[in-house]
């Protein structure tokens, strides 16, 4: 597993369930929380769809998780805000089980998805990193795949993508990553002829294919201009209509723009996690607050 | 309050706009006890003085206002920063509206000055010394952060609401009983409105101080609740 590419390892397995089975379900989606903003205290009574229980993780001896718990909910943005090094990545790749895939790497505590354990024995990683989809910080389409390719490379590997569907699945995806418009003319060129920013929605588009139910974004936007970023902001709005989104980000404008909640990393401990609003006006902790008004060392 | 920034430049910046407002908060106060010196001595110059000295407030809270916009523009500030930079600027437009009230009460002066005394003062002065503490306590409660005293603030104006009731049922006896002291009599009870209006500025400056050291807005209570459930 450890010398496979990062694109694969978001690849459905052949267990999994067949992509047109998995439309009725996913259909019925929650209504934008977005324009509300229901109080706080409602959010807390949905079920969450995603958390971690004393989540620790470990690179051989060395520890860079430490119990962290957070429950994620459902159809927000939850943006995970630190210094480097402080363990958000290692966070966000636990939760879809891409961690262990590292040789020396390891994790206990628990992980829930819909409230099932996806560490639990029997559990298969790879449909979990379907469920649960992955965007990297540099845009890292297959250089040798056409955009149309590019976009359907998760699906075709598992053998699934039924011929008559492909084209609706894709065009599907690239609307959803709002890209369509820009590439429907040129599907079979290369995806690595499109700029940054269009490679980034094109990854966007591939881990969408697959219909996960969480994308997680590892700093989505740092090799991008201002203009592209904004258009992937703009994306993480109209996506978590349908999707749970969690943002790693270095950026701590980009959290507040981008989430209804954050959470604060520091050396691998959860120092705070709340609404975005008032972590950003009136953050609980010290550490908190020195880190987002840049008081440091 | 805590650590510096590590951005010395942007701490900098802060530290001047921290400064600004003492200093324009030192003049709104002088100008309070000149407009009622003005008066109580029967000092019209003071007075015209006192009305040139508030060009110069009005300029701090236009020069306070720009050093904002600049650190929001540039800073993005987030946190207590972001509620000091927030509350400096709605802290100039308190400080700036005590000013031009402190000009309104040096144009009664002048006025009532022309005339002979209707009668000595005595509660105005008093309520010139309850508004003066308010604004020098909240600015106080500002520098050193200091909520309890800032809340303090906060309950003296009802002191000051019953001294502007008593003024003005004190005025309303005198005016019936002689009607030849009416027009004295309105300018006075203006004064006396004046410095209540002052009294709600200053409160204001307190609660503010509050949401910047808290993080929590003690203006209308349960109201941001209320809305949102
Ligand atoms: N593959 C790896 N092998 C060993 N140590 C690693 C590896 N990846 C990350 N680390 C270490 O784990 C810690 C957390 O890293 P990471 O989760 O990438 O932090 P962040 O995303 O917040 O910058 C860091 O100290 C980093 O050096
Ligand atoms: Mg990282």
């Amino acid at each position: 597993m450890t010398e496979l590419a990062p694109q694969l390892l978001s690849v459905p397995s052949p267990s999994a369930t067949p992509v047109e089975d998995r439309k009725a379900s996913n259909g019925a989606t929650l209504p934008s929380a977005r324009i509300e903003r229901p109080a706080r205290r409602e959010q807390m009574e949905e079920s969450p769809k995603l958390t971690a229980e004393e989540l620790s993780a470990w690179f051989g001896a060395k520890q860079v998780l430490q119990r962290v718990s957070l429950a994620i909910p459902a159809n927000r943005v939850t943006a995970i805000i630190g210094p480097s090094g402080c363990g958000k990545s290692t966070l966000l790749r636990c939760f879809n089980r891409m961690h262990e895939t590292v040789t020396g790497a390891r994790a206990t505590g628990k992980v829930r998805l819909d409230g099932q354990d996806i560490y639990a024995r029997g559990v298969d990683p790879v449909l979990i990193r379907r469920q649960i989809g992955m965007v990297f910080q540099k845009p890292n389409p297959f250089p040798s795949m056409s955009i149309r390719d590019n976009v359907l490379s998760g699906l075709r590997l598992t053998g699934l993508l039924k011929r008559e569907l492909a084209e609706g699945i894709m065009e599907r995806a690239l609307i959803q990553a709002a890209l369509w418009e820009e590439v429907q003319d040129r599907l079979s060129e290369p995806g690595i002829s499109l700029s940054g920013g269009q490679q980034q929605r094109l990854c966007i588009a591939r881990a969408l294919a697959v219909e996960p139910e969480v994308l997680l974004m590892d700093e989505p936007c740092s090799a991008l201009d201002p203009i592209a970023t904004a258009r992937i902001e703009d994306l993480m709005h109209s996506l978590s209509d349908r999707y749970t989104i969690v943002i790693v980000t270095h950026n701590m404008q980009q959290a507040a723009r981008v989430s209804d909640q954050t959470a604060f990393l520091l050396m691998g401990e959860l120092v705070e996690f709340g609404a975005t609003d008032q972590l950003f006006t009136s953050p609980h902790d010290v550490r908190t607050e020195d880190y987002i008004t840049g008081k440091f060392g | 309050m805590t650590k510096a920034h590590t951005d010395r430049e942007f701490e900098g910046e802060l530290q001047e706009l921290r400064n600004q407002l003492l200093e324009m908060a030192g003049r709104v106060e002088s100008m309070i006890a000149d407009s009622i010196r003005a008066l109580v001595q029967r000092d019209s110059d003071l007075a015209v003085r006192t009305i040139e000295a508030d060009n110069r407030v009005d300029r701090d809270e236009l020069e306070a206002d720009d050093l904002c916009l600049r650190i929001l523009a540039r800073r993005q500030p987030m946190a207590s920063d972001l509620r000091f930079i927030t509350l400096a600027l709605k802290m100039v437009t308190d400080l700036e509206r005590i000013g031009d009230l402190a000009v309104n009460i040096c144009e009664r002066a002048i006025d009532l000055n022309q005339e002979p005394n209707l009668k000595p003062y005595e509660d105005i002065p008093r309520m010139a010394g309850v508004v003066q503490s308010m604004v020098r306590e909240a600015i106080d409660a500002f520098v050193t952060g200091d909520v309890r005293k800032a809340r303090a603030v906060v309950e003296r104006d009802d002191e000051l609401d019953e001294l502007y009731h008593r003024v003005f049922r004190d005025l309303l006896h005198l005016m019936m009983k002689d009607p030849s002291g009416l027009e004295r009599g309105i300018h006075i009870q203006s004064v006396a409105k004046f410095l209540e209006r002052m009294g709600d500025h200053g409160t204001n400056l307190a609660e503010q101080v509050v949401f910047m050291v808290k993080g929590k807005d003690i203006r209308h209570p349960g109201r941001l609740e209320g809305e949102n459930g």
